[in-house]
């Protein structure tokens, strides 16, 4: 029997936190993140959950101590947003390379300057090449679901990758919603035990962590991450189906929305999907043939299946809550690139949206459906921006 | 089979280091680019070179010089600078 209760993004995630009753937490409060370890550090004053909660003075430390907690065999997590993430960036690439299984939620945040608190995915996008496993969610439910989901993707041993679960900053952490929270036993036993390869505490098994590596080693190790990703998309795809048993939810690395027949398809990550769809069903009923896709996975980036699902379609808008200066945002180049391969390519264009929390509704989808069927978008174009 | 010769797939992951002591393997000798030789007939044993290697690279035995550890020495020139009977020659590596 599951529980409906209304709860914001962030409460979410600390619930199904203390479901998982992981041994580490360490964290540094960051808008709008801090609503997971302040919720969190309450279950562990109450009693509720037996976690070591570690307050940190920086994100820079928080994630240290995660990489030296999951190495000492803990099953660990933390949580950051913008410029916390930025401060973690050194770790970020240890926490990967060390192939430690950390899970880190990210409540997806601007980054300064100016200084700006609300959402845009460029903290979590620019992290992108260091490894980490990237799940976007598109609401309070999801930010819960793929919460429990990230443990066993991120220690499954073809994979032992750090897991970075994304929801959007205020939109979905802040905003409340009903959800279903899955029984403690069911969460429980899902994720089942951690078990720890080679940790430090094991004195009879004496490890190293961390060591010089050598250009004789160095691309060895770097293929093997290489491989570790190529590993989790079936690991992904085992977990999703495993959860949709225990939970009734089904999930998938993408999640098309009425697009078979469509076609012009707009793709976007996180909350906006939401939008997309009521934008869908409302050209539908003007007998336009639309469709969307939601990403919800950006690393690894599962490009066959989105060719799969965009092949033969008239016009694609990827839309990227991130830029990347002097380029595009940062999905559309691989979007682009997963299609070029096909004998009948879309026009794909890229629709910059949303950045510092700049609000995105219906209105604003309707003019980028409007723009990608009448051929008038340019290859990347600026929504709503005063240009 | 030499370390460096395995695939990608036989390393621990994570660069991790699974056994004992394996530093002792770790062959740092082939930097050098110059390598030391010691003349015996100039050599008096006063032992300068093997207090100013900073590799612990002199192999001594019963106070007596003995030559160089050649897997560690990494040719930096300190002991032919240092030797009073200038009896260490820094001789280039494959001449």
């Amino acid at each position: 029997m599951q529980k409906l209760l209304a709860m914001n993004g962030d409460q979410a995630i600390a619930y199904a936190w203390k479901q998982i009753d992981p041994d580490v937490v360490a964290a540094y409060p960051i808008t709008p993140q801090t609503i997971i370890v302040e919720a969190f550090s309450e279950y562990v004053a109450d009693g509720h959950v037996t976690t070591e909660y570690v307050c940190t003075e920086s994100e820079h430390s928080a994630l240290s101590v995660c990489v030296g907690a999951s190495a000492a065999g803990a099953r660990t997590a933390t949580a950051t947003a913008s410029a916390g993430l930025a401060f973690m960036w050194e770790m970020l690439y240890i926490a990967a390379s060390m192939r430690l299984p950390i899970v880190m939620a990210v409540a997806n945040r601007a980054l300064s300057g100016p200084i700006n608190i609300h959402c845009d995915h460029n903290d979590a996008m620019g992290g992108r090449d260091a490894g980490w496993v990237q799940i976007y969610g598109e609401n309070a439910q999801e930010a819960y679901d793929n919460s429990i989901m990230a443990f066993r993707i991120a220690e499954h041993l073809n994979v032992r990758l750090p897991v970075m679960t994304c929801l959007d900053g205020f939109i979905t952490s802040h905003s409340l919603e009903n959800m279903s929270l899955l029984p403690d036993d069911v969460v429980k036993k899902f994720v089942g035990d951690f078990k720890p390869i080679r940790p430090l505490l094991d004195v009879s098994e004496p490890t190293s962590y961390g060591p010089f590596d050598s250009p004789e080693y160095y691309f060895e190790h770097k293929y093997q991450q290489v491989r570790a990703m190529e590993d989790a998309f079936p690991v992904i795809k085992e977990v999703q189906r495993e959860f949709a048993e225990i939970s009734g939810r089904s999930y998938d690395f993408i999640e098309p929305y009425r697009a078979d027949d469509a076609d012009y398809v707009v793709m976007a990550a996180g909350s906006t999907a939401g939008t997309l769809r009521q934008v869908v069903d409302e050209l539908r009923a003007e007998g336009k043939k639309v469709g969307s896709l939601k990403l919800r996975l950006f690393r690894p980036f599962p490009a066959k299946e989105i060719a799969k699902i965009l092949e033969g379609k008239k016009g694609v808008a990827v839309m990227d809550r991130a830029i990347s200066f002097g380029a595009s945002g940062p999905t559309f180049p691989e979007v682009r690139s997963a299609l070029f391969d096909l004998s009948s390519k879309p026009n794909t264009v890229d629709y910059v949206y949303g950045l510092g929390g700049r609000d995105v509704g219906v209105d604003d989808i309707k003019v980028v459906f409007s723009q990608l069927m009448k051929g008038d978008s340019k290859t990347i174009n600026y929504l709503g921006v005063r240009i | 089979m030499a370390e460096s010769d395995k695939k990608y797939n036989e390393y621990p992951i994570g660069g991790m280091i699974t056994e004992r002591g394996s530093a002792r393997r770790y062959k740092t000798g082939d930097w050098r680019s110059r390598r030391p030789e010691v003349d015996e007939e100039k050599c008096i044993d006063c032992l300068f070179c093997w207090i100013f290697c900073p590799d612990n690279s002199v192999l001594v035995e019963d106070e007596k010089m003995k030559g160089f550890r050649y897997s560690h020495c990494k040719g930096c020139g300190i002991c032919a600078a240092e030797c009073p009977k200038k009896a260490i020659t820094m001789k280039e590596e494959g001449a």
